[in-house]
């Protein structure tokens, strides 16, 4: 159970950092008017950041080339997409999601 | 997902998205306990810090001895997408008090937003302070003690991917954005496949030249822009 001055520092300064990009913005907004542009803009911030929230799993970064795609969460995104069609139902999606990853892992497919 | 919007509704909710917190708070807590990091700097960065993917990056950074100025400005690049998200979803509250706010802020996570957001498609656009922090509070409890349990027993799982659960947050996050595609009316699901094509090619072109975080970012707000586009002259 130690933790060094450096650590000490992190936790907090991190942490302030954290927290005041998470709650700052509601007390803007709370307080000020917001132009309709810019509520016009957010509508799309939800669609916009799942998806390339998905695209940070799916391609793999080659600084300076190309990037590539990350075949086994690509094939794992297939069945756990369909799940989804299927079911409408998040939980089926993580687990239909898991066990497709355990089965590629299993058989070393993918990488 | 039902129209209610009680605490227990809340928790019931964010219940599916507990597995990629199990998965990804292991993982943080094994990776934490090889970089030599003791249980209390665990608890303390997932508790205060509570970041997810920047808890990774600070520890590695930690582990390389980067000075304390490049760890913060890492962590404020990682965590500035919640920016975005805090905004979009401040505007559902504006009718809570500030404390409230505040108290709905500090706990709000990529996954706790996107759940929100799907919530508001089935609630005619209303979200609930207590809807809100019942799926904030579990996924933060959750989310702590993964990653200490994930320390302590560090030494004991070689490989937590063996099983498939480091894909748990990957799936989360495609069913998310799916269950957001059908249910969003007032988008439209054409419009938004239109987006999400946008989003993936400007993310792809944008990882060759940048860092994976300002990809995030640059293809978020272009992605915006481009369905404000879209929507105003098609």
């Amino acid at each position: 159970m130690a933790i060094s001055l450096t650590e000490l520092w992190v936790i907090l300064g991190c942490g302030a950092i954290t927290v005041l990009s998470r709650a700052l913005p509601f007390v803007f907004v709370k307080q000020m008017t917001m132009p309709s542009w810019l509520i016009d803009f957010l509508t799309f911030v939800p669609i916009t950041i799942m998806t390339a929230l998905c695209c940070q799993s799916l391609f793999v970064a080659n600084p300076g080339h190309w990037a590539t795609l990350n075949v086994a969460n690509c094939l794992a995104a297939i069945p756990a997409t369909l799940a989804g069609v299927l079911t409408k139902s998040l939980l089926m999606v993580v687990v239909i999601g898991i066990m497709a990853m355990a089965v590629l892992r299993y058989f070393s497919i993918g990488g | 997902m039902n129209p209610s919007l009680t605490f227990k509704s809340g928790v019931r909710d964010v219940l599916p998205t507990v597995f990629g917190y199990i998965g990804v708070g292991l993982a943080f807590g094994i990776v934490a306990h090889t970089s030599h990091l003791s249980l209390l700097v665990v608890a303390g960065m997932s508790f205060i810090v509570y970041a997810g993917s920047a808890q990774f990056i600070i520890t590695s950074m930690l582990l390389l001895h980067d000075p304390l100025s490049g760890i913060f400005i890492s962590t404020f690049l990682v965590n500035s997408r919640m920016i975005l998200m805090s905004t979009s979803l401040a505007q559902y509250f504006r009718h809570e008090s500030l404390f409230k706010n505040l108290l709905i802020g500090s706990l709000v996570t990529d996954e706790t937003f996107a759940l929100a957001m799907n919530k508001q498609n089935k609630t005619k656009g209303k979200l609930s302070f207590a809807w809100q922090s019942g799926a904030n509070l579990v996924a933060y409890l959750v989310w702590g003690v993964a990653t200490v349990i994930g320390a302590m027993l560090g030494g004991l799982i070689a490989d937590p991917t063996r099983f498939g659960f480091d894909f748990a947050l990957t799936a989360m996050f495609i069913g998310l954005v799916y269950l957001q595609l059908i249910s969003d009316r007032h988008l439209g699901i054409s419009l938004q496949l239109y987006v999400m094509a946008f989003v993936a090619l400007v993310y792809y072109l944008a990882i060759g030249v940048m860092s994976q975080n300002f990809a995030l970012l640059a293809a978020t707000v272009a992605g915006c822009l481009f369905g404000m586009g879209m929507k105003k002259w098609r």
